[in-house]
């Protein structure tokens, strides 16, 4: 470790990382003991209930809501024409973005070495896949008629139809079904080796029937390690393009179209890199509460926050590049329509939307820069909703601003989100917490045999 | 055991127990030069070096990745082509029907789909798992195996095995173990 922190010095003050990968004394066993106690013994703390309970409420909300729209149709929505898309998209890809942090920390930043990701991954990698969960319904409940919803899949048919292979739609299908089980995989591989510890300290039987099962029998074998750390290297290296595929393809869905606001080539990059942002704010959101409740200040230290929040930052900056990028566009394209929309945006009926956005996502992450507010948790997690409240009008100037006026102005109009768009967004946050809370109760939340490797490269010999 | 005895040996092997992953490794490198084989090493997390210290240095799991990876691209954009060219070609406006670079997301999400998920099944066959049961987990100390202890088992099937050469070769290894155990087959 006093190798790694040397090799910071040539950072600027306010820049070099602060604390430790795990701070305080520990042993292999006090690691295991502290991730697994919040599983097998820990009671649930207030703030856990808290979660847990609102969750639940929202999640039969979003119940309600559902079997309201499939009963009454989309019309309580306040899609219109021709802003058809509406918040089932925006909703959709908010989500989608912010599971694309778990799997930028899982992949990524396993095959950039960097360790610090040990103590997070986990988590992130839940998030992912609830986030998915919440974003993969969004398309499917747009079409209001549910049970038609299997048409998008190409099967064999009487009708002999096929779906439109051309359509970024259709390749919306297949990345995010491809990125949601991959990424449901990857997390349970992952797992395996958590629930064999879990199995072995577990002292009530149906426990450990239970986390025996799923442990398939993991003995850490030397033989099965080498496979698995071989498989492990390769799902991430599989899974980093595929990460980038996905929201690329999200964006497709906007740039393949002709709108103007939409049809750009900045579209993939900025998109990717502002999922990535999400993510991390949705990580800091949920493990800054997360770790306090449970006591784990100690395996997600100031350090893990800190680097957190400078991905946040770096993030923001290629946002706002984003953003930059898009108006300069407008202008240089010379098209009158491209030019007419992007002061619509800025100036026209949405612009409290986009200076809004501005606000969240370039003015409030610059606090990042200092430390005080990487380091500060309330701080930051105030930053963090700034972010989430952000993306989410990123997504929504985008939609709207181009929907509601494209090329034709005898078709210009206005658009807004009913009661029933809140109640179903609202719907999936709660399900998306509710999900979490259950999944801190039930399952170790950060990779205990991942701590256990950075505790051994902290304290071992070297090879 | 009683009848069984004569069918196989009694033991499944002689297990050392470490606290220490870099005394595993220096343990299980001695039984290799000491001329052992048939071993295994138990850690709570993956040890550098340690599959290769007792022999263990190549696997398979790669070129799965590699044949499924091939085969889901094929089957991708050959369902692609299928469909548009051969089955349902529709001529808009005289546009190609072999459009191939619209066929390129699918083709690449197939791949993935199938390379990600025929590593994590290969890995897990090759590792024999599911494995409810096995000998190890006889140990009573094994339970830690998990968390804060690390095994060298010395199995029955090697050649050089006799039940109490190998033990006695293991109480006198170089680091010194914490126990040295019988494992029940």
């Amino acid at each position: 470790m006093n190798k790694m922190s040397t090799a910071h010095k040539s950072y600027p003050e306010a820049l070099r990382p602060v604390g430790e990968l795990i701070e305080g004394k520990q042993t292999y066993e006090s690691i295991t003991d502290s991730i697994t106690s919040v599983v097998l013994e820990r009671p649930n703390p207030p703030g856990w209930m808290l979660m847990f309970v609102i969750g639940g409420m929202f999640t039969c909300i979003y119940g309600m809501s559902l079997v309201y729209l499939f009963a009454a149709g989309t019309g309580i929505w306040g899609i219109t024409m021709p802003v058809a898309w509406g918040w089932a998209i925006i909703n959709f890809v908010w989500w989608i973005g912010i599971g694309h942090a778990g799997t930028l920390i899982s992949a990524i930043l396993l095959l950039l070495r960097q360790d610090w990701r040990n103590a997070i991954n986990r988590f992130a990698e839940a998030m992912t896949i609830f986030a998915v969960a919440c974003a993969g319904q969004f398309p499917l409940i747009h079409m209001g008629r549910l049970w038609v919803g299997f048409f998008i899949l190409p099967y064999p048919n009487t009708m002999g139809l096929w779906p439109q292979f051309r359509s970024p739609l259709l390749w919306d299908v297949f990345a995010i079904s491809t990125y949601g089980s991959v990424s449901l995989l990857f997390w349970y591989l992952g797992l395996i080796p958590d629930f064999a510890s879990l199995r072995d300290r577990a002292k009530n039987r149906f426990a450990q029937l239970a986390y025996g099962t799923v442990a398939l029998g993991w003995r850490g074998s030397a033989r099965h390690w080498f496979r698995y750390e071989m498989a492990s290297l390769l799902l991430a290296g599989l899974c980093t393009p595929l990460v980038v595929s996905v929201h690329s393809i999200v964006s497709f869905d906007f740039a393949v179209a002709n709108l103007p606001g939409w049809h750009a080539t900045i579209f993939p990059p900025y998109f990717v890199a502002g999922a990535i942002y999400a993510g991390f704010a949705m990580v800091l959101t949920l493990a800054l509460p997360i770790r306090s409740w449970y006591n784990l200040k100690h395996i997600i230290t100031a350090r893990h926050i800190d680097l957190m929040a400078k991905i946040t930052l770096a993030t923001s900056m290629i946002v706002v590049y984003g953003y930059a990028a898009e108006a300069f566009f407008a202008w240089y394209s010379g098209s009158e329509m491209e030019r007419t929309m992007m002061w619509n945006r800025i100036f026209g009926d949405y612009a409290p939307a986009y200076w809004a956005l501005i606000l969240c996502n370039f003015v409030a992450p610059q606090f990042l820069w200092i430390k005080w507010f990487r380091t500060n948790v309330y701080g930051l997690f105030l930053i963090c909703q700034f972010v989430n409240v952000g993306m989410w009008l990123e997504r929504y100037v985008i939609v709207v601003t181009s929907l509601t006026k494209d090329f034709l102005p005898s078709s210009w109009g206005t658009y807004h989100g009913t009661f029933w768009d809140w109640m179903t967004y609202l719907g999936t946050i709660g399900f998306f917490c509710f999900l979490m809370a259950l999944f801190v109760r039930f399952v170790p939340m950060i990779a205990i045999h991942e701590v256990r490797v950075t505790h051994h490269k902290m304290t071992g010999e070297h090879h | 055991m009683s009848h069984y005895d004569n069918q196989g040996p009694s033991v499944f092997g002689i297990a050392a127990e470490y606290d220490d992953p870099d005394q595993l490794l220096k343990a299980a490198r001695s039984a290799w030069d000491a001329g052992y084989r048939d071993m295994d090493a138990y850690s709570p997390f993956p040890v550098h070096g340690l599959a290769e210290a007792i022999g263990f240095k190549r696997t398979w799991v790669q070129l799965t990745t590699l044949v499924a990876g091939l085969t889901g691209a094929a089957v991708g954009f050959g369902t692609q082509w299928y469909a548009t060219v051969v089955h349902y070609p529709y001529d808009i406006g005289g546009r190609p029907l072999f459009s191939w670079p619209a066929y390129i997301p699918v083709t690449f999400e197939c791949m993935v789909l199938f390379a990600a998920f025929t590593t994590g099944f290969a890995m897990l066959i090759m590792n024999g798992l599911p494995q409810p049961y096995h000998p190890m987990f006889n140990i009573d100390s094994f339970a830690r195996a998990s968390s804060d202890r690390f095994f060298l088992c010395i199995e029955a099937t090697d050649g050089r095995f006799k039940l109490d050469d190998t033990k006695a070769f293991m109480e006198k290894l170089d680091p010194k173990p914490i126990e040295v155990s019988e494992v029940p087959a």
